[in-house]
Formats: C-alpha cells, structure tokens, sequence
C-alpha cells in the first residue's frame, strides 16, 4: 500500500515514458492503431494482450526496431525519435527480448559487455584492448547489486539453466538500463522456482531507480510484481486496471474481448 | 555435484582433446621411426607446415564467424603469379614492391569475397568465395600463361626457404602471425566482436555490433593471410607458379575444424588451429618415413576430421547435460 500511495502522489509528475497515439502498419495490416500510453517513474507496468494484440509491436517501437508511422515518444517530458537498437540504449531504454539475445560462447562477464566492451586507449574504439579486469569487477558487482546469485561469473552461458540465463539477461538490461527496462515475457519458459528469482528482480527494480514495462501472460505474476496493467487487443488500447485480484476476472474479459471497453477507450 | 564435476573433467578433455590426438601421433611415429624425432625432421615438418599454418590462422577468423573461405589455395597461388611478375618488371627496393602485391593480392580478393558476401547478400560464404576460387586461380593461369614464373626476390626466398641456425624462418613469420592473431582474438574489442558474431548474429545485432563490418573485416584477413602463405610457397619454390596451392584450402579448413574450431561460428583459438595444422604435418611425415603410400594420408586425415567433429558433437551434448543438471539445481 505504501507503494501505491507512492504512486499516485508522483500522478502528478511527469511520466518518464509517454506514448502518443502511435500508429504502425505493416502493408495492410494495422498493428497499431493509435495506442497511448504512459509510464511513471518507479512503475512496474504490465502489457496484457492476446496473441496479434500489438505488444511486441509496440515495445519494438520503443527499442528502436520499428519507427511507428504517426504518433510520439516522449521521454521525461522530451519528444525522441529511437531510430535504432544502439539509440534506444543511449537513451538508457534496455530491452530484454524472448530470447534472451545471450552469447552461449561467452560467459557471464562477457554476455554482461556484449557490444559494448570497455577499451583502453578509448579512443581506438573497436581496436582497443578490452578491460577484462574492469568489466569483471563491474559485472560481479551488479549482479551482488542485483542479489542475483550464479555459480560463477566466469561459466559459459551455454551452460547455465534457462533461469540463469533469464537473470542474467535481466540483470544485464536493469544494470545498464538508466531509466527503462522492458521485459518481454520474461517468465513464460520458466518453472515456478526459477520465476520466482526473475519475479523478485522486476519487483526490485524501482529500487535500483528504474521504471520497467513488462509483457506477460501469466496474470498470477503480473498480479505479483506489476502496479497497472494496460490492455491491448488488436492493436488496440482497450484499457486499464490495477493487476488485483479484485480485478483478474475483469483483465481476462479485457484481453480476450468479453467486456465492455473502458469510457474513453477506442473499439477495436 | 560429483556428476557435475566428471561432467566439467569430460568437457575439458574434450577441449584438450587436438593437443592429446598430436602427442599420440609424435609419440607413435617416434616409436616406429628412429628419424621422426632428429632436429631436422622436426625441422622439416615445422617449414613444411607453415604455409598451411598460415592460410589456416586466417580460415579461423572466417569459421569463427561461421563462414568458410573456399578460395584461399587460388588466392594464394595468384598472389604468386602477380608477386613474381612485378618482380619480373620491377627489381628494385629488394623486391619490396613484389612482396608488397603478394600481400595485396590477398587483400583485394579477400575483401571482395567479404563485400560480395554482406553488400551483394549472397546467400552464404560458399557462393563468393567459390567463385573467387575459380576466378582467382584462372586469372593466375592467365597471367602466366600457365608456366611458373622461376623468379622471386631473395627476401621471398628467404621467408619461405631460409634458416635462423635450426630454425626455418618461415616458421618464424607463422609465430609472428599467430601472435598477431592472438592479440586480435583474445584482447581487441574487434575479436570479441568476431566471437559474438559468430555465437548469435542476430544479437549481435540488436546489441548494436556493426555485423557487416566485423564479416567483411574477416575475409580480408583470410586473404592476407592467403599472400603471406603465397610468400613462404614462392619462396620454398622460389617461383611464382599458377597452380600451387592446389587444396590448400581445404586443407587450411581441416586444420581449423582438427584443431577445435567449430563449423556453428563462435568457437576456436589460434593456438588450436596451430595444433590442427601441425597434426596435419605430422601425419604426412610420418607416414612419409615410414614409407606408406601418399594416398594413405588422405584417408587418415579424413578419419582425423570425422573425429575431431564428433569431439565437437560430443561437447554440444554434454553442455546440454550440463545445463539440466543446473537447472535441477536452482
């Protein structure tokens, strides 16, 4: 509850993240249709939506994959265009897709630093010699941060559970992630031990100064982590909730279309 | 735990697995032949190797990104045919001119190989680098009219032919290289870039990897390094000849998949790939003294490349194993 008061005191503040009637068409195809959202600093908020509903279609926009067709992207008040992948970070947005983008060649250390190794001279770029000690200590750091616990931080990720690599992704993302991580079902390939671990990190976050968006299907977690849940459905907002138990029966119809749209929420 | 332990054992065994297959080979060739093991044997078999060392060194940074280049044996041998005809028409600066155009030869063919592969999206390594194979080793035969060119400079004859006391000096110019090349892989920033690539393009990708960049970059050393192997050919025939290097690629391919590095990108170390052309080496000297007929070679090097892909099979397994037994232990 201290949480939620929290939040409603900082309504009032401008959302870190606000997404403004953003539209993308792929061909004929309408997978956005003029959504609008926002994300307010130290929230955790959910992404609901069946299948096709938009939701990877719009965190994509967000990360710098897709460019939406109408519509903007505020960032702390400021309107950015996220033209790629590499753009999206410096705005310290991480996203943490499906699957997981690990290297199963390289080890926790070097997963933790892919692409964006530290060298010495700096300015020799790419041709600079890689700080393996620096980047060690960082990485051991953030994830003792993180209370993320792995066997060792020197074991291939090719050889780790698909929870480990899933906290380690995770990790990776809220470590560099300055202001946003999104998570895209961040759960969905995990037992019930191995979710808690990924569950608690996402509950944590804002701790560590950092908003989070995820995208889920299991509503038994985002009751658990999230404080708002948005729905879409056919790339569509229909409309919003507190994920409580009060309201999972509500979040079903929504998602799957069984309930009437929220006043002011566009039909499908 | 004690699974996960003889699990850990298996996988460095397997790792260790080319060194292992070298020290059985000396140790049996050692036994059956009292010459095998004479300064001048170990010496000859050094020298002997190092052109396919070479070619080998740069087949890795191109199977490390899990591509193949099928066109080093022609480029070397073109790097040949140009290195010895600039001598021909240009004698001066020691021949530095010449050795200059075996370097470039190799560059220019590998970078068009790269820049077909990532700008004209060929489909896959093979298609580019097969035609460089054919076009490189009829230019060579155009260019010289299908004779060899029985002119070299003397430092080309010296890299490929000389001795430092007992030591061949082109194995002095593979050591030179291999370091070069160590640094490249294990400490700059470009080959942890190659290893990523070739773990997972698609993410290298999304955490913002230049991917086209660090794929032509590879094909480009894979053809220098096939004029420094042009060089010690040359210079070990002390002639410019259109036809050497006949197989040499693959050759130079069997050597990097002998030596650990793996067919799926991402895995290999030079030092590997040092061990794989030296078993290569090894056997054909060996089996030399003991007087068995060439052709028996190529069958135990076939047989040696069936085993050394199954110790990569084997691996895959095993870390599959691995992994089960970590998530059972979360």
């Amino acid at each position: 509850m201290e949480a939620e008061r929290k939040h409603t005191s900082q309504n009032e503040e401008t959302p870190i993240l606000e997404v403004r009637n953003v539209t993308k068409r792929f061909g004929a195809t309408l997978a956005l249709d003029n959504v609008s959202l926002d994300l307010r600093h130290g929230e955790v908020l959910a992404l609901l939506g069946d299948n096709g509903a938009g939701k990877s279609t719009l965190i994509k926009c967000l990360s710098g994959v897709y460019q939406p067709d109408e519509g903007q992207v505020l960032l702390e008040g400021e309107e950015v265009t996220i033209d790629s992948p590499m753009e999206a970070r410096d705005l310290g947005i991480e996203t943490v897709y499906q699957d997981l983008s690990l290297f199963d060649n390289m080890n926790v250390v070097g997963n933790f630093y892919a692409g964006r190794e530290p060298v010495s001279p700096r300015w020799l770029g790419s041709w600079g010699w890689v700080r393996d000690g620096f980047m060690s200590k960082k990485a051991r750091e953030s994830l003792k941060n993180l209370q993320v616990n792995l066997p060792s931080a020197e074991v291939e990720i090719g050889l780790m559970s698909g929870g480990q690599r899933q906290a380690v992704a995770s990790a990776r993302a809220m470590s560099f992630g300055r202001k946003i991580v999104i998570l895209d079902e961040p759960t969905s390939a995990l037992g019930a031990r191995e979710s808690s671990n990924v569950l608690r990190l996402i509950e944590e976050a804002p701790e560590h100064g950092v908003s989070v968006i995820v995208i889920s299907h299991n509503l038994e977690h985002v009751m658990q982590v999230c404080h708002r849940a948005v729905v879409l459905r056919q790339g569509v907002r229909v409309g919003e909730a507190q994920p409580t138990e009060a309201n999972h029966e509500r979040l079903v119809s929504l998602i799957v279309g069984a309930a009437e749209h929220d006043k002011g929420e566009k039909q499908p | 735990m004690s699974s996960e332990r003889s699990l850990r054992w298996s996988l460095t065994l397997i790792r260790l697995g080319p060194a292992i297959i070298l020290l059985l080979l000396i140790m049996v060739f050692n036994l059956l032949s009292p010459v095998f093991l004479t300064v001048q044997n170990v010496s000859n078999i050094v020298a002997q190797t190092s052109a396919l060392a070479v070619l080998a060194i740069g087949q890795l940074f191109v199977i490390l990104v899990a591509g193949i280049d099928l066109s080093v044996g022609s480029v070397l041998a073109l790097s040949t045919v140009t290195g010895a005809l600039v001598f021909t028409w240009n004698q001066g600066l020691g021949g530095s001119l010449s050795v200059a155009t075996f370097l470039l030869t190799g560059l220019v063919a590998g970078f068009l190989n790269g820049f077909m592969l990532t700008k004209g999206k060929l489909p896959h390594a093979f298609i580019p680098t097969l035609a460089m194979f054919y076009a490189a080793s009829g230019l060579a035969l155009v260019l010289s009219n299908g004779r060899a060119i029985p002119q070299v400079p003397g430092i080309v004859v010296t890299l490929g032919n000389g001795y430092l006391g007992p030591i061949p000096v082109p194995v002095l110019l593979v050591a030179a290289l291999a370091l070069l090349a160590v640094v490249l892989t294990k400490r700059l920033k470009w080959g942890r870039w190659v290893y990523l690539v070739g773990g997972d393009k698609e993410a290298a990708r999304r955490v913002g990897i230049p991917v086209d960049r660090v794929i032509l970059s590879v094909f480009v050393i894979s053809g220098l390094m096939a004029g420094f192997a042009g060089v010690i050919t040359a210079g070990r025939t002390s002639s410019g000849y259109p036809t050497a290097g006949e197989l040499a690629e693959l050759q130079a391919i069997a050597a990097v998949i002998i030596g650990g590095g793996s067919f799926f990108g991402g895995r290999g170390s030079v030092a590997g790939v040092l061990v794989g052309a030296l078993i290569l080496g090894v056997i054909a000297n060996g089996l030399n003294l003991l007087n068995v007929d060439e052709y028996w070679q190529l069958i135990v090097a076939g047989g040696i490349i069936v085993f050394a892909v199954e110790l990569d099979v084997l691996r895959r397994y095993l870390e599959g194993r691995f992994r089960t037994l970590q998530a059972q232990g979360d």
